[in-house]
C-alpha cells in the first residue's frame, strides 16, 4: 500500500466530516478532498510530516478555488444546517455528525447505506456499486440524489440530542447491520457470502464503537458481526454450498475474531450497567454460545433457547421466534420446536426459512410426507442458488428413504 | 428554512364527526398554532373544505378540461396546510409530530435567492 492509500484509509472519513462542517456543503467537501488526495499522489513522496494536516490544507485551498470559480454561477443548493463551527486549528472528530446525517430517517434505506459507505466508510462509488451488484451509474445517481435531498430538505449536519438520540443511534446501528447481513447472507446473486461487504460493515462497527462509547449496543453489534464473520471460511463447502452450523469444521473459525468478540461482551456484561440488554447484545450472546462450544454436541441449547426468549420479548419479531423454535427443538425436542412455529405463516409464509425449518423438524419426527410438502414450499420461496441446492439435496435424501 | 406541512386524512371520518369532536380538534389546532407562533415558526395555514367541493382544471394541447372533484382520488385527502419556518428538517419533523393530524407530509419550500 502506498503512503497515499494508507492516508486515504486512515483519514478520509475524518477529513471529509470536518470539511463538510466547515464548508456546509457535502459535495464541495467531497470534491475538494478528492482533489487533495489526487494532489498527494503527485506530490508524495516525500511524505509530509503531518499527512492529514497537509491534506486538509490542500483540500481547503481547492475548495476556495472552486468557490471563486463558481462565484458567478448562482448556488443551486442551499447550504447544510451546521450549528457550531469546529476550531479550525485542530482536526476535531466530526465523523459522528456525518454518520447521523447519512443515516437520517428521512432518507431511504438504500440511500442511507450508500451514503454511509461513501462518506463514513470512504469507499468509492465504483466499489459500493460492485458490492451491491448494481451499475456504477445507478449507484452514482443514488448517492447524488441522496446528497441533494440532504441539502434541499434541510437534513441537519448534527448529532441529535435529548430523547431523539437513542432512537437515532438505533437507526445508525441498523444501517451498519444491514450492510453486514447483505454481505453475510446475500439475498441475491450466485454467492452466499460477500466477505468484503461484511468486512466493511465491521470497520464501520469499530468506528461506531469508538464514537458511541456510552451505547452498549454498539459493542453488541460489533461483537455480533465479528462472531458471524469468524465463521465465514467454514460456512461454505468446496463447491460453494452452504454448510450448516453443526457440520462446520470448527478449526476453520477465526479464533482471534471470536476472542475479540467475547472480550467485548465480557466488558459490557458483568455488573450490568442497569437496564435490559438490547437486541444486538442478546444476539451476540447467542452467537457467542455457539462460538465457545468446541463441538456441535457441546452447544448449550437451553441457554440459547432462554436468550432467544429474551430476544423475542425485546423485538417481538417473527424471525426471532423462528430461531427460538430451532433452539427449543434442540433443547426440548422437535415437537416443542414445531409448536412454536404455529402462527408464523401469516408473518413469514413467503420466507423459505420458515418452511425449511418446519421440514427439518417434521423429518426428525418421521413425518416424511408433511416434511416433503414443506421442502416444496421452501423451494418455491428460496432466493439464492446455494440455498436452493441445499434444500434440493435435503428433499432428495428424504424421498430416497 | 420554510416548510409546508400538508395535512391528510379520511374525509368520511371528518364528515361523521360529532359537534364535540369538531370543537376538540379545532381547539387542538388553536393550541398548535399558538405553539408555532410562540416559537416564531408560524407563517400561515388554512383548513380546506371537503374534496367534494373541489374542481380540477387541466390544460393540455390548448384545451381546458374541468373535472368535478380533486386531482387525486385517494382514501386520504388533503384537508389543510401550515406554512412554517424551521431551523432544519428535524425541527419541521418535530412540528409535524406535534400537529393534531394523523398524516402530515413535510415539503421543503423552494426559496429563490435574488
Amino acid at each position: 500500500m502506498t503512503a497515499v492509500e494508507q492516508a486515504y484509509r486512515r483519514h478520509w472519513a475524518r477529513l471529509l466530516a470536518l470539511l463538510t462542517a466547515e464548508l456546509r456543503d457535502l459535495d464541495l467537501a467531497e470534491e475538494s478532498l478528492q482533489d487533495a488526495f489526487a494532489a498527494a499522489v503527485a506530490a508524495w513522496p516525500p511524505e509530509p510530516g503531518n499527512p492529514p494536516a497537509w491534506l486538509l490544507t490542500t483540500a481547503r485551498r481547492r475548495a476556495l478555488d472552486r468557490l471563486r470559480r463558481d462565484a458567478v454561477a448562482a448556488r443551486k443548493l442551499p447550504l447544510l444546517v451546521v450549528d457550531d463551527l469546529p476550531d479550525p486549528s485542530a482536526i476535531p472528530d466530526e465523523r459522528l455528525r456525518m454518520i447521523f446525517t447519512c443515516c437520517h430517517p428521512a432518507l431511504s434505506m438504500d440511500a442511507r447505506v450508500a451514503l454511509t459507505l461513501r462518506c463514513a466508510g470512504g469507499l468509492t462509488t465504483r466499489e459500493i456499486a460492485r458490492l451491491f451488484l448494481v451499475s456504477e451509474t445507478t449507484m452514482a445517481a443514488r448517492i447524488t440524489r441522496a446528497k441533494k435531498k440532504i441539502a434541499q430538505a434541510g437534513i441537519p449536519y448534527r448529532i441529535p440530542a435529548g430523547p431523539e438520540l437513542a432512537e437515532r443511534c438505533d437507526g445508525v446501528l441498523a444501517v451498519v447491520y444491514l450492510v453486514f447481513t447483505e454481505g453475510y447472507a446475500a439475498t441475491g446473486g450466485d454467492r452466499l457470502i460477500r466477505a468484503e461487504l461484511a468486512a466493511e460493515a465491521i470497520a464501520l462497527g469499530r468506528m461506531l464503537r469508538e464514537l458511541l462509547p456510552a451505547d452498549p449496543e454498539a459493542d453488541g453489534l460489533l461483537a455480533l458481526m465479528l462472531l458471524h464473520h469468524a465463521r465465514r471460511d467454514a460456512r461454505l463447502g468446496p463447491s460453494g454450498e452452504l454448510v450448516r452450523l453443526p457440520d462446520q469444521d470448527r478449526s476453520r473459525w477465526h479464533r482471534d475474531e471470536v476472542g475479540e468478540a467475547i472480550s467485548l461482551l465480557e466488558a459490557v456484561r458483568p455488573g450490568g450497567t442497569g437496564g435490559f440488554p438490547g437486541p444486538y447484545l442478546l444476539q451476540a450472546a447467542i452467537a457467542a454460545e455457539h462460538a465457545v462450544a468446541e463441538r456441535a454436541e457441546d452447544t448449550d441449547w437451553p441457554a440459547i433457547a432462554r436468550l432467544y426468549g429474551s430476544l423475542e420479548e425485546v423485538t417481538g419479531s417473527a424471525v426471532v421466534r423462528l430461531n427460538r423454535a430451532v433452539a427449543v427443538a434442540e433443547a426440548d425436542g422437535a415437537e416443542a420446536g414445531l409448536e412454536l412455529l404455529d402462527g408464523l405463516d401469516g408473518a413469514m409464509g413467503h420466507h423459505h426459512l420458515l418452511h425449511a425449518t418446519r421440514a427439518e423438524l417434521l423429518r426428525r419426527l418421521g413425518r416424511d410426507r408433511q416434511a416433503l410438502d414443506a421442502y416444496g414450499r421452501a423451494l418455491e420461496a428460496v432466493g439464492t442458488d446455494p440455498e436452493r441446492a441445499f434444500l434440493l439435496s435435503r428433499r432428495e435424501e428424504l424421498s430416497a428413504r | 428554512m420554510k416548510y409546508a406541512l400538508l395535512l391528510y386524512g379520511d374525509e368520511s371520518r371528518w364528515a361523521a364527526a360529532t359537534e364535540a369532536e369538531i370543537e376538540e380538534l379545532s381547539a387542538a389546532h388553536g393550541r398548535f398554532t399558538d405553539m408555532l407562533t410562540a416559537r416564531g415558526a408560524y407563517l400561515g395555514g388554512e383548513e380546506l373544505d371537503l374534496s367534494t367541493t373541489a374542481v380540477t382544471v387541466r390544460t393540455a394541447g390548448g384545451r381546458t378540461l374541468h373535472t368535478d372533484g380533486p386531482y387525486a382520488e385517494t382514501a386520504e385527502h388533503l384537508g389543510g396546510f401550515y406554512l412554517v419556518e424551521a431551523r432544519d428538517l428535524d425541527e419541521a419533523i418535530e412540528f409535524a409530530t406535534a400537529c393534531p393530524e394523523e398524516i402530515v407530509e413535510i415539503r421543503p419550500v423552494v426559496e429563490y435567492q435574488g
